[in-house]
């Protein structure tokens, strides 16, 4: 870079009018302020999830305890499609800051490769948060909270002792069916005997699911699996309130709904700004296609939506801490 | 007014021009960053995965570590991928400047706050 910034100008000839003393243009100051308020929003919100975070009584989901599955893959992994988001991002900021560099060198083909690579990594992350989201609101087996105090001995010999309104969860398989079941669908059974609890689909695909086992702590630390008799205990303890994946009115992840909430409102709000950011950065694709900056003689306007798409990188680097790592 | 950024002779956009060789150094930095990011977060995610959550005071340093290894990946992406490093030094005063103070004091206040709600819906269950 350099240019006029780079210039050493006396602060008299600066702030004596008849030109800017940023030393930019008006275009780009004003990008830079939208930018300043807007990461003001965030902050702001980020602030909140802090506050009620800070405030909660009841245990707050872990992120890498929530956050742990990969697209067609069974198993655990951690933060893993997370970060991959998070460098698919970052990838796509390099590709702008080329374009960027491209077009002060008034390299037309440049600016578009770049700005095109940037589009499709713009795609590519907002797939990424649709596959999350849709993940995040179907969830992982569901969970039911108990009615009156209970104490059981986990798998691994442990004694929990736990009070009225504790969540318990329940296996993948379990909640696929027990969901339907307690919205009352006619061809799903209960059938409880001496082996134990399984629901019973009949119809076009029939199977069933038996109760093997239910988790304590799932989205919290110290994770334990209640097995068999135990597991019997919890499930005669449960009262009406199940909960499954996640919607505006219930969570299975936390107690508190602003957990869900939280997660919906921030994640998504970014989300729009990634993609009104997909949408501006087409549009300045297909205006530097035809030629308009090349008639400019600059490409300004890259840089200037450039500053967009880098903030809304930015928002991410903090969405990412402060939701899941923290 | 007239609008600046349409006006062919603009001085600041056509001035902000440079040559190959200063792009092919402009390049190789942007690709040098690109690299302390990858590798900041990586280490975040290792960090994630390994170390888990509890009230120690080991705990309440990896957390303030992750807020660190965050604040120099945001320096370098305002600094270095939106140039703001490059500016005259009174407008990064004025982009910089106001966002600090605010976000300080709000975060400061809203967590203290929230602490103290914590500490008072303890003590009157």
């Amino acid at each position: 870079m350099g240019g006029e910034a780079s210039k050493a100008i006396s602060k008299e000839i600066l702030w004596g009018g008849g030109q800017s003393p940023f030393s930019v243009s008006y275009g780009k100051m004003m990008m830079w302020y939208f930018l300043v308020s807007d990461a003001l929003t965030f902050g702001g919100l980020l602030t909140a999830y802090g506050f009620v975070r800070a405030s909660s009584t009841d245990a707050w989901p872990i992120g890498e305890q929530v956050f742990r599955a990969l697209p067609g893959l069974e198993g655990e992994y951690p933060l893993i499609y997370v970060a991959l988001m998070t460098f698919i991002l970052i990838v796509s900021s390099v590709t702008m800051v080329l374009a960027v560099e491209a077009g002060h060198r008034n390299n037309k083909s440049g600016v578009v490769r770049w700005l095109g690579l940037t589009i499709v990594g713009g795609f590519f992350f907002l797939g990424s948060q649709a596959w999350e989201w849709s993940h995040f609101i179907h969830g992982s087996g569901g969970s039911f909270l108990l009615a009156e105090n209970v104490t059981v001995q986990s798998a691994d010999g442990q004694t929990h002792e736990l009070t009225k309104g504790d969540a318990v969860y329940m296996d993948h398989h379990f909640g696929h069916l027990a969901e339907p079941w307690l919205e009352g669908a006619s061809n799903i059974s209960l059938v409880e005997n001496a082996d134990g609890v399984k629901l019973i689909e009949v119809g076009e695909h029939s199977h069933e699911a038996a109760l093997h086992g239910l988790t304590l702590n799932k989205y919290v630390e110290n994770e334990s699996q209640v097995e068999g008799a135990e597991a019997l205990k919890l499930w005669n303890a449960r009262s009406e309130s199940f909960a499954f994946g996640a919607n505006m009115h219930d969570n299975e992840y936390a107690i508190q709904q602003a957990y869900a909430n939280f997660f919906f409102f921030i994640t998504g709000f970014h989300g729009f700004h990634v993609f009104s950011g997909v949408v501006i950065n087409i549009i300045i694709f297909i205006m530097a296609i035809k030629g308009v900056f090349e008639r400019r003689k600059h490409y300004e306007m890259v840089e200037k939506v450039g500053l967009y798409w880098h903030f809304v990188d930015l928002v991410w680097v903090f969405v990412f801490t402060f939701f899941y790592l923290v | 007014m007239e609008r600046d950024d349409l006006i062919v002779n603009d001085s600041y956009a056509l001035n902000a021009h440079h040559s190959e060789e200063a792009g092919a150094k402009i390049r190789r930095n942007i690709w040098k960053v690109t690299g302390i990011l990858t590798i900041l977060t990586t280490v975040e995610v290792l960090m994630g995965i390994y170390f888990k959550r509890s009230e120690t005071f080991t705990w309440s340093m990896i957390k303030w570590t992750f807020i660190v290894l965050t604040l120099v990946k945001a320096a370098y992406i305002v600094l270095v991928f939106m140039h703001l490093g490059d500016e005259r030094s009174n407008l990064k005063k004025v982009i910089l400047a106001p966002y600090m103070l605010f976000i300080g004091y709000l975060l400061f206040i809203a967590i203290t706050e929230g602490f103290g709600h914590f500490g008072l819906s303890n003590s009157f269950h």
